[in-house]
């Protein structure tokens, strides 16, 4: 009788999260899958088959595409981990315990517009006759208007500033948990500062390090807004190529085929980057 | 007390929810940013109570999209382009054969009626009715920019890094036009029509470095031409129109190769449940009065007898600045779409946007 109870209020519990994971995850990937193995042959007419497939691997412009959202969101993921890490630092370990709160809030204010607001804000910052180009003319530094815009790099530079934030709640939150003895010990034995960064700070934080990465890197390959607002006439990003396929081809077969290729790419890429740092899921995600 | 609140509260949701199922009606309507204007709506829910009117903003593309995920379901009237019924339908099956009968087809411009009949009209059935028409072709700032006359004058190098258009099939076709060759004969005939995407996809990776940036919407291309940062660009003509009257330098120019003349339709989505509703709109919109209303919002001319006296008085100027009748005569209006050409063209699209060799 206990355990029949018991066992009911676990099923209550989680049938919630299964059915979320079954019907917003689960199914509507079995029908993109199902989609993308579909052939069109004639109007209203498919066959099964896996051209969509063989037309990727075909056509260099969609896997180089897809090769250079991947590298592109790779370089976003260092970047927001190289700027984010002495961010969480500071509000973890050396900010007091009243301006910590005021720091977290700040770093998330941006995140209370959405991101086409962002694009444009920075769009309202760098265009050619924009905030920063005029002001950098009437300081004299330059005397031609300058076009910040419309380039890879300040495609970077809005997905750093739109996914920071995600790198830096979990480091915030791992680091936090550091005692300070810990610290104060590795100097003690004669370490360094970097021996200490190195040694005791870095493995410590890890789960936090894997975790933000993992989340700021996913964000980034599968953003749509800022690299299309923000990119130039030679930037591609590959969600672009999706939309693409989905809209002004109408090509659902193939933009689904896509659809599922990115999946899958960045989840190897992430199995990788476990890999090579000689990371698990489990001890590092499921801690944090 | 609470109890009595909790019950007030179950009876207001249930008056509510039968408000919206029982007595009034809704036309769902899927339209164009600018083509439904609160003022009409209002107007119309005035003269209609029993009608409530909604209204989802959308394009060409989005507009098929939708209506392909659900079967033709989930809106009453839709209003595509007349080039994008006939492939469609023929592909998805999303419309559904209007009645002529019920719309005031007495009003509408004669040629405009009979060529939108012509392009959408499957087995004997008529799928769609003409509504705004408009053009597509350059915008320059005359102080500027006052040589650019052809589409490939973008390309133009003393225009270098000023000028703009967007990565979609219109330039690809007035492109294809500039060049001499004629698009939309060659549709009958595939592989030379490919011919043709490739010379315009060499032609336009070339241009690509004179060109700024490839513009996405009516709003960028806005900024970039009201700041100056371009002085020409491929345009709609009611975009050109809106900033000609906010700096009367900027016009719009018919390419001498004429301008792309696109139709904007009514049709009815295949499952939509207010048809009555929807002809009601249709008739509602072609009222003079209304016209006017309307082309003050799209920016675009009715597609009704006498429409350029409807237009309002800065739209009218705006147009007579940029259009002769033998600008109107030269229209090239755009052809309805075979099933293949969109893939074709995408490519073609796909490899211009890719290509980096003139950087």
């Amino acid at each position: 009788m206990q355990s029949d109870i018991k066992r009911l209020s676990l099923i209550l519990l989680f049938a919630p999260f299964a059915l979320w994971l079954l019907l917003l995850i689960i199914l509507p990937h079995i029908g993109i899958v199902a989609l993308s193995l579909r052939e069109k042959v004639a109007p209203r007419v498919y066959e099964f088959g896996f051209g969509n497939y063989i037309d990727f691997i075909q056509e260099p412009i969609y896997w180089n595409t897809l090769l250079r959202t991947g590298s592109m969101s790779i370089l976003v993921t260092i970047l927001a981990l190289l700027i984010g890490f002495p961010i969480a630092y500071y509000i973890a370990k050396i900010a007091g315990k009243r301006s910590r709160g005021a720091l977290f809030l700040l770093c998330l204010i941006p995140l209370w517009v959405s991101d086409l607001i962002r694009a444009f804000g920075w769009i309202l910052l760098l265009r050619e006759t924009g905030v920063v180009s005029s002001f950098l003319q009437d300081i004299g530094l330059i005397s031609q208007p300058i076009e910040f815009l419309y380039n890879d790099i300040t495609v970077i530079i809005g997905l750093v500033y739109t996914v920071i934030l995600f790198m830096i709640v979990p480091l915030v939150s791992t680091l936090d948990g550091m005692g300070d003895d810990m610290i104060e010990a590795g100097y003690n034995l004669g370490g360094s500062g970097f021996t200490v960064l190195r040694k005791i700070i870095l493995p410590y934080a890890m789960p936090g390090i894997v975790s933000g990465c993992i989340v700021v890197f996913m964000m980034t390959a599968g953003s749509y807004l800022t690299p299309i607002l923000l990119g130039g006439k030679n930037s591609s990003w590959f969600t672009e190529q999706i939309y693409d396929q989905f809209i002004t081809r109408f090509n659902w077969e193939s933009g689904a085929a896509f659809g599922f290729l990115l999946l899958a790419f960045t989840s190897l890429v992430v199995w990788l980057g476990l890999k090579l740092t000689g990371q698990t899921l489990a001890n590092t995600v499921a801690k944090s | 007390m609470i109890k009595t609140l909790k019950t007030t509260g179950l009876i207001a949701a249930l008056m509510l929810g039968t408000a919206s199922v029982g007595s009034a009606e809704t036309l769902r309507l899927l339209t164009w940013g600018s083509y439904a204007p609160e003022e009409l709506i209002q107007k119309f829910e005035e003269r209609y109570p029993d009608i409530e009117v909604e209204v989802t903003f959308s394009n060409n593309e989005e507009m098929i999209a939708k209506l392909r995920a659900t079967g033709g379901a989930g809106f009453d009237l839709a209003q595509p382009s007349h080039d994008r019924i006939y492939s469609a339908q023929m592909e998805y099956d999303i419309y559904k054969p209007m009645d002529l009968s019920k719309i005031n087809t007495e009003a509408m411009s004669e040629s405009l009626l009979n060529g939108v009949k012509a392009n959408t009209t499957i087995d004997g059935e008529v799928y769609a009715v003409p509504h705004q028409w408009g053009t597509s072709g350059l915008m320059k700032n005359k102080a500027l920019a006052p040589d650019v006359n052809g589409w490939d004058d973008l390309c133009d190098p003393a225009y270098q890094g000023k000028t703009s258009m967007r990565l979609k099939r219109t330039i690809l076709l007035g492109t294809a036009f500039a060049m001499g060759k004629d698009p939309f004969a060659a549709y009958s005939d595939l592989d030379e029509y490919q011919k043709i995407l490739d010379e315009v996809a060499e032609k336009l990776i070339e241009c690509k470095s004179n060109i700024k940036a490839y513009w996405k919407g009516g709003d960028d291309l806005s900024a970039m031409m009201l700041s100056g940062e371009i002085v020409a660009s491929e345009t709609w003509d009611s975009t050109a129109y809106k900033l000609f009257a906010q700096n009367p330098d900027i016009v719009f120019v018919p390419p001498e190769t004429g301008a792309l003349a696109w139709i904007d339709t009514f049709a009815l989505p295949r499952k939509g449940k207010a048809d009555d509703a929807a002809y009601k709109w249709i008739n509602f919109v072609l009222e003079p009065e209304n016209v006017t209303i309307m082309s003050n919002s799209t920016g675009a001319i009715a597609s009704v007898k006498g429409a350029k006296d409807l237009l309002p008085e800065d739209k009218k100027a705006a147009v007579n600045a940029a259009f002769t009748d033998a600008d109107i005569d030269n229209l090239k209006f755009f052809a309805n779409i075979p099933p293949g050409v969109e893939d074709m063209e995408g490519k073609t699209l796909e490899k211009i946007k890719a290509a980096t060799g003139s950087e």
